[in-house]
């Protein structure tokens, strides 16, 4: 396992990709968008791009707003 | 008389027939946000974007309620209080729909929620540059929509009235001159209260208006979304026909010709 940062809190996740995580964290991978170190991962990369210790995660989806 | 059906508006080349744009927040539930957004018959609803719950996954999620296929999503910066966080929050918007057009606000205190718009018009110039079509909440001030215009705003939205306030359209003449001094549509942008507030709007020549609290936060939503698609209507219809002068004094109907 390697540690994180998703959304502001450290997690323990299994080695893989971005997907792979998304998944894991129980998110569907084409509802979400991904920045990882302050640089947005395109959808089409998410199941290419490994995640690496001490990485930074923000998980967003469209919620309702005005 | 003009058929509504012909009566489009276009952003950024892309043509809608309902000229009234709406927000997905404040609902009761997910059942009632849908019924409403059908109710006012909007093809343009807002959404903001948030970090998922990453401790609860099974949470219900607005695009399992509300289809992208079915209306155009705008994603909003609501509660961005700098340009860089607006701008960063729209990447990642970009990234979750995957379209450019995007509604920009940067709030400058949250008392008021009015717009910063100095750091409105760096994150217009960013988002322009990265190739983003925004549409801008603005103060109603024309100097500032113009200085947005010429930053690549495809859209001015000047507030009406402070957000979430329902106090109407307080200053007529400012949005009056932003329409009359525009080369994009210009759409109200928070203050509607009730459907007289949206007619007003639109008799000023706004191409649109865009509300979210009055329909949510009505006794019964559905109801005031249907009075808000009605008031749009009505309101354009009344600023193409064109209204009648004003007097100071009555003019009577009736002929004074052949009186008993």
């Amino acid at each position: 396992m390697i540690t994180v940062i998703i959304n502001g809190d450290e997690k323990r996740v299994a080695p893989g990709s971005i997907a792979d995580m998304v998944q894991a964290l129980g998110f569907r991978p084409d509802k979400v968008a991904v920045e990882r170190n302050r640089a947005i991962v395109p959808r089409s990369a998410l199941g290419a791009v490994m995640v690496t210790a001490g990485d930074v995660f923000e998980i967003v989806h469209f919620v309702g707003g005005g | 008389m003009t058929d509504s059906h012909q009566d489009t508006w276009s952003v950024a080349g892309q043509t809608f027939t309902s000229r009234l744009i709406v927000g997905t927040g404040k609902y009761k539930d997910f059942a009632e946000n849908a019924a409403a957004l059908k109710a006012s018959g909007a093809e343009i609803i807002t959404v903001a974007v948030r970090r998922v719950n990453i401790s609860d996954a099974s949470q219900p999620m607005l695009t399992d309620h509300i289809d992208p296929r079915e209306y155009t999503f705008l994603p909003n910066t609501a509660g961005c209080f700098t340009a860089d966080e607006a701008v960063r929050t729209l990447r990642l918007a970009r990234e979750a729909g995957g379209w450019d057009l995007v509604k920009l606000e940067v709030l400058g205190e949250a008392k008021t929620l009015y717009p910063d718009m100095r750091e409105t018009l760096k994150a217009t110039e960013t988002l322009v540059a990265e190739g983003f079509k925004p549409m801008v909440y603005c103060v109603d001030d024309p100097i500032a929509a113009k200085q947005l215009e010429e930053a690549g705003a495809v859209a001015i939205m000047p507030l009406g009235a402070p957000i979430g306030s329902g106090l109407g359209i307080q200053n007529r003449v400012t949005i009056r001159l932003i329409v009359e001094g525009a080369g994009v549509p210009v759409l109200v942008d928070a203050g509607v209260g009730t459907a007289s507030d949206a007619a007003i709007a639109m008799e000023l020549g706004c191409d649109g208006v865009l509300m979210n609290t009055a329909i949510a936060e009505a006794k019964q939503p559905v109801r005031m979304a249907e009075a808000m698609k009605l008031a749009v209507q009505a309101g354009r219809h009344s600023y193409l026909a064109g209204r009648m002068g004003q007097r100071r004094y009555a003019d009577p109907s009736s002929p004074l010709a052949g009186l008993i």
